[in-house]
C-alpha cells in the first residue's frame, strides 16, 4: 500500500549538491575537466575585471555621451529628441499596462537604459543635472504610463490611437524643414504603416478580421490613395514652423534605432505581402514578387545601400529627391523584407493541406482561410526565424557607414580619429559598442522566446 | 419529402491520367444514413470529397439540395455551408481553442454575434459530451475528444448533410466508441449522413443503405440486411469476409 502512495507523487527535484555531483563530477575525466574550467574561468574573469577597472581608459566612451546618443544633432535642438523620447517612454509604459506580456520586456529595458545613462558615475559637461533629471523623468513616465494603462477605462484601442498620434507628433517634431509635400507624405505614410501593422497584429491575436479591423482596413486604403495622389502633386510650398535639422547631422544610437525600428516595422508587412504574392495564382503578381525576392537576396546589402543612396538619386527629378537617411532606410527595409518573405513562405508551406480543407469545409472563403487559419499558424511557426532576421537587420545598420551615415559604430570611429590620444584606445570604444549591440540583440531574442511561449508555439 | 437531397450522376474524377472515380451514381434522400466501404484506394474519400468540392469532378453531375455543383464560386460557397465534414485526422485548428474552433464558422460565415455563437457552441459541446474542454487547445485533448470537437465544429454550421471520412480509423479502440455514440445519436436525430467507415457494427445499427466501392465504381449497394445477409457480388463477399474476420 505504501508503495502506491509513494508512486503517486512526482519524484523530488534533485538538490543543488546532487546536481553538481551528477553533472560536473560524475567521472574522473569530467571532474578534471570541471576543475580545469573553473581555473580558466576564474583567471579570465579576473583578468577582464582588472582590465576594465585598472587598465582601460574609458574617456573616449564616457566623455561624449551626446555624440554616441544623437551624433551631431544641433545641441540647441536636443529638446526635440528629448520630447520624442519622452513620448515613446510614456507609450511603452501605457502599452505595458494595457497589453502586458511582451511589451513589459521592452518597457523595462527602455527604463533601464534611461536610468543607466542618467546615473552614469562620470563627470561630464554634457550630462548636466537637468539632462540627468530629464532622463530619470522618463523612467517615471514609463511607470506613470503603466499605472495609466492598468486603469479599467483605458482600452487597447485607446493605447493604439495614442501610439498613432504619438508617431505623427514625433514625425512632425523630428523631421520638419522638409517640404510640405514631404511632410504630408511622411505623416500619412507613418499612419499607414502603423495601421497596417496594427491590423496584422490584431488579426493574429483575435484570429481574424472583425468589424473594427474592417474599418481600419478601409482607413488604410484611403490613406494609401491619399499617399499616391500626393505623389502626383507638384511640390507644395513649405512653411516650416521648426528650424530645419538636416538628417546629415543625425548620428549614433538615434540613427541605429531609427534604422532598426523603422526597418523592422516596415519590412515585416512588406515581407508578408511578398510571401503571399509569391504563392499567388496571378502570374503577374507571382513573377513580380519572386523576381523581387530573388534579386534582393542575390545582392549584398552594401550594394543595395549604394544603389539607393547613389543610383536612385540619378533617376529622380531634383525636386523629388528623397532624404539620405530615408534612402538608407528604404534599402534596409527592402533587403530585410525579402528575407522575411522567404521565412514567411517557409511557414506557409508548413501549414498542412488538411487545415485548408477543414477551413473550406466550414465555409470560409479564401481571404478568411488565409487570414484566420493559414497566416496565423505560418507566422507562429517562423517567429524565431523572423526575429533572427530582425536581429541581423539591427546589426546590419552598421553598414550605413559606407554611405556616409554615422550610426553608432561610425560615431565610435570618428571619436577615435578625433584625438591622437584615442587611437590607442580603440579597444575600449569597440568593446563598448559591441556590448550595446549584444545587449540590444539579447533583449530582442529574449522577447522572441517570450512571444513563443505566450503564443504557445512549444506546446503543440 | 422523398425528393433526393444529393443526386450524383455518372461522376468521374481523374488525377492526371489516373481515373479515381469511373462513373458513380447515387441518390440520397433527406435523413438517410449511407455507409460507404471498400478496399483502400477504391475512391471512397475521393467520392465524398467531391461532394464538398474538395476535389473537382471532370465529368457527370452533382446536385445538392437543388443546387448544381459547378465552377460557380457562389454555388460552391452555398453548398459548402450546407455540408459539414469530419476528417480522419480531425484537422482541428491548433491555434484556436476548442470553443473558437466551433464558433469560427457561426461568426464568420453565418455572421452570428459572438455571445450567441458561444452559447450555441457550448450547447453543441454538451451534445458531444465535452463542455468542460471548451477553453483548451486541440493539442491538449485525446484523439476521441478531438474528433468529437470536429463533429461539433461541423454541426455549428447547421448543415443539412454531414460527411464522415473514416472518422474513427485514427483512434485507439477505447476511443472509437465515444465517437460512434455521438454519430449514432446524430443519425437518430434525422441528419442526412454519408459515412466512409469499416465499423460494421455502426453500419448494421444505423445505416439505411450501404455502398461497396471498388476501383472507382459502386460494385454493390443495398440495405445492411442485403449486404450482410445476402451479398450478390463475389468481390463484396470476399471483402466482407476479410474485414469481418479481423
Ligand atoms: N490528390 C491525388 N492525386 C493523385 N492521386 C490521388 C489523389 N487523391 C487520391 N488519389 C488516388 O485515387 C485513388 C483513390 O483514392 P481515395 O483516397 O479516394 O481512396 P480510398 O478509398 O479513400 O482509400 P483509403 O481507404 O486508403 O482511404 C487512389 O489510388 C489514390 O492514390
Ligand atoms: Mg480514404
Amino acid at each position: 500500500m505504501s508503495i502506491s502512495t509513494e508512486a503517486a507523487r512526482p519524484p523530488e527535484p534533485p538538490g543543488p549538491l546532487t546536481w553538481v555531483r551528477r553533472n560536473l563530477f560524475n567521472s574522473l575525466f569530467n571532474s578534471l575537466l570541471t576543475i580545469l574550467m573553473v581555473f580558466v574561468i576564474f583567471y579570465t574573469v579576473r583578468g577582464v575585471i582588472y582590465w576594465i577597472v585598472n587598465v582601460a581608459d574609458w574617456r573616449p566612451v564616457v566623455n561624449f555621451p551626446f555624440l554616441y546618443l544623437v551624433g551631431q544633432y544641433p545641441r540647441d535642438q536636443l529638446w526635440r529628441i528629448g520630447l520624442s523620447t519622452s513620448l515613446i517612454a510614456i507609450l511603452f509604459g501605457l502599452s505595458w499596462g494595457t497589453w502586458g506580456g511582451l511589451i513589459r520586456t521592452f518597457a523595462v529595458s527602455l527604463g533601464a537604459f534611461f536610468a543607466v545613462v542618467a546615473l552614469l558615475p562620470v563627470q561630464s559637461n554634457e550630462l548636466t543635472i537637468p539632462v540627468r533629471g530629464a532622463l530619470l523623468a522618463n523612467v517615471l513616465l514609463i511607470f506613470l504610463g503603466f499605472r495609466l494603462g492598468r486603469l479599467q477605462a483605458v482600452k487597447g484601442s485607446f493605447t493604439a490611437i495614442a501610439w498613432l498620434l504619438a508617431i505623427e507628433v514625433i514625425t512632425l517634431i523630428l523631421l520638419p524643414g522638409l517640404s510640405l509635400r514631404e511632410t504630408l507624405t511622411l505623416l500619412i505614410g507613418s499612419a499607414l504603416v502603423f495601421i497596417i501593422v496594427y491590423i496584422i497584429y490584431q488579426a493574429i491575436r483575435v484570429g481574424g478580421i472583425n468589424s473594427t479591423l474592417r474599418i481600419l482596413i478601409l482607413i488604410a486604403v484611403i490613406l494609401l490613395a491619399a499617399e499616391i495622389a500626393l505623389a502626383s502633386f507638384p511640390n507644395l510650398a513649405n512653411t516650416p514652423l521648426l528650424q530645419k535639422v538636416a538628417t546629415t547631422s543625425w548620428g549614433g544610437l538615434l540613427v541605429t534605432f531609427f534604422l532598426a525600428a523603422g526597418g523592422i516595422v516596415l519590412s515585416f508587412p512588406i515581407g508578408v505581402v511578398l510571401a503571399l504574392g509569391r504563392r499567388s495564382s496571378l502570374p503577374v503578381v507571382k513573377v513580380f514578387c519572386t523576381t523581387f525576392i530573388e534579386v534582393v537576396r542575390g545582392v549584398p546589402l552594401v550594394t543595395i545601400l549604394f544603389m539607393f543612396s547613389v543610383i536612385l538619386q540619378l533617376f529622380m527629378p531634383p525636386e523629388a529627391r528623397i532624404d539620405r537617411l530615408l534612402r538608407a532606410l528604404m534599402g534596409m527595409t527592402f533587403f530585410s523584407a525579402a528575407y522575411t518573405a522567404e521565412n514567411v513562405r517557409g511557414g506557409l508551406q508548413a501549414v498542412s493541406q488538411g487545415q485548408v480543407e477543414a477551413a473550406k469545409s466550414v465555409g470560409l472563403n479564401s481571404v478568411q482561410i488565409m487570414s484566420l487559419i493559414v497566416l496565423p499558424q505560418a507566422l507562429r511557426a517562423v517567429i524565431p526565424a523572423i526575429v533572427g532576421q530582425f536581429i541581423a537587420l539591427f546589426k546590419d545598420t552598421t553598414l550605413v557607414i559606407i554611405v556616409g551615415i554615422n550610426e553608432l559604430l561610425g560615431i565610435g570611429k570618428s571619436i577615435i580619429n578625433s584625438d591622437p590620444e584615442f587611437i590607442q584606445l580603440q579597444a575600449e570604444v569597440f568593446i563598448f559598442i559591441a556590448m550595446v549591440f549584444w545587449i540590444s540583440s539579447y533583449i530582442l531574442s529574449y522577447a522572441s522566446r517570450q512571444l513563443e511561449t505566450t503564443l504557445g508555439v512549444g506546446e503543440r | 419529402m422523398s425528393e433526393p437531397i444529393i443526386i450524383c450522376r455518372d461522376v468521374n474524377v481523374w488525377f492526371d491520367d489516373f481515373q479515381a472515380l469511373k462513373g458513380v451514381d447515387m441518390e440520397v434522400k433527406k435523413g438517410e444514413v449511407i455507409v460507404i466501404f471498400g478496399p483502400s484506394g477504391s475512391g471512397k474519400s475521393t467520392f465524398i470529397r467531391t461532394i464538398n468540392r474538395l476535389e473537382e469532378h471532370q465529368k457527370g453531375q452533382i446536385v445538392i439540395d437543388g443546387i448544381e455543383l459547378t465552377h460557380d464560386v457562389r454555388n460552391i460557397a452555398t453548398i459548402r455551408s450546407e455540408i459539414g465534414m469530419v476528417f480522419q485526422l480531425f484537422n482541428l485548428f491548433p491555434h484556436l481553442t476548442v470553443l473558437q474552433n466551433v464558433t469560427l464558422s457561426p461568426i464568420w460565415v453565418r455572421k452570428l454575434p459572438r455571445d450567441e455563437a458561444d452559447k450555441e457552441a457550448m450547447q453543441l459541446l454538451e451534445r458531444v459530451g465535452i463542455p468542460e474542454q471548451a477553453n483548451k487547445y486541440p493539442g491538449q485533448l485525446s484523439g476521441g475528444q478531438q474528433q468529437r470537437v470536429a463533429i461539433a465544429r461541423a454541426l455549428a454550421m447547421e448543415p443539412k448533410i454531414m460527411l464522415f471520412d473514416e472518422p474513427t480509423s485514427a483512434l485507439d479502440p477505447e476511443m472509437i466508441k465515444e465517437v460512434l455514440d455521438v454519430m449514432v445519436e446524430l443519425a437518430q436525430s434525422g441528419m442526412t449522413m454519408l459515412v466512409v467507415t469499416h465499423e460494421m457494427g455502426f453500419a448494421r445499427a444505423v445505416a439505411d443503405r450501404m455502398f461497396f466501392f471498388d476501383e472507382g465504381l459502386v460494385v454493390e449497394s443495398g440495405t445492411p440486411d442485403d449486404i450482410f445477409g445476402n451479398p450478390k457480388e463475389e468481390r463484396t463477399k470476399l471483402f466482407l469476409s476479410q474485414i469481418l474476420t479481423h
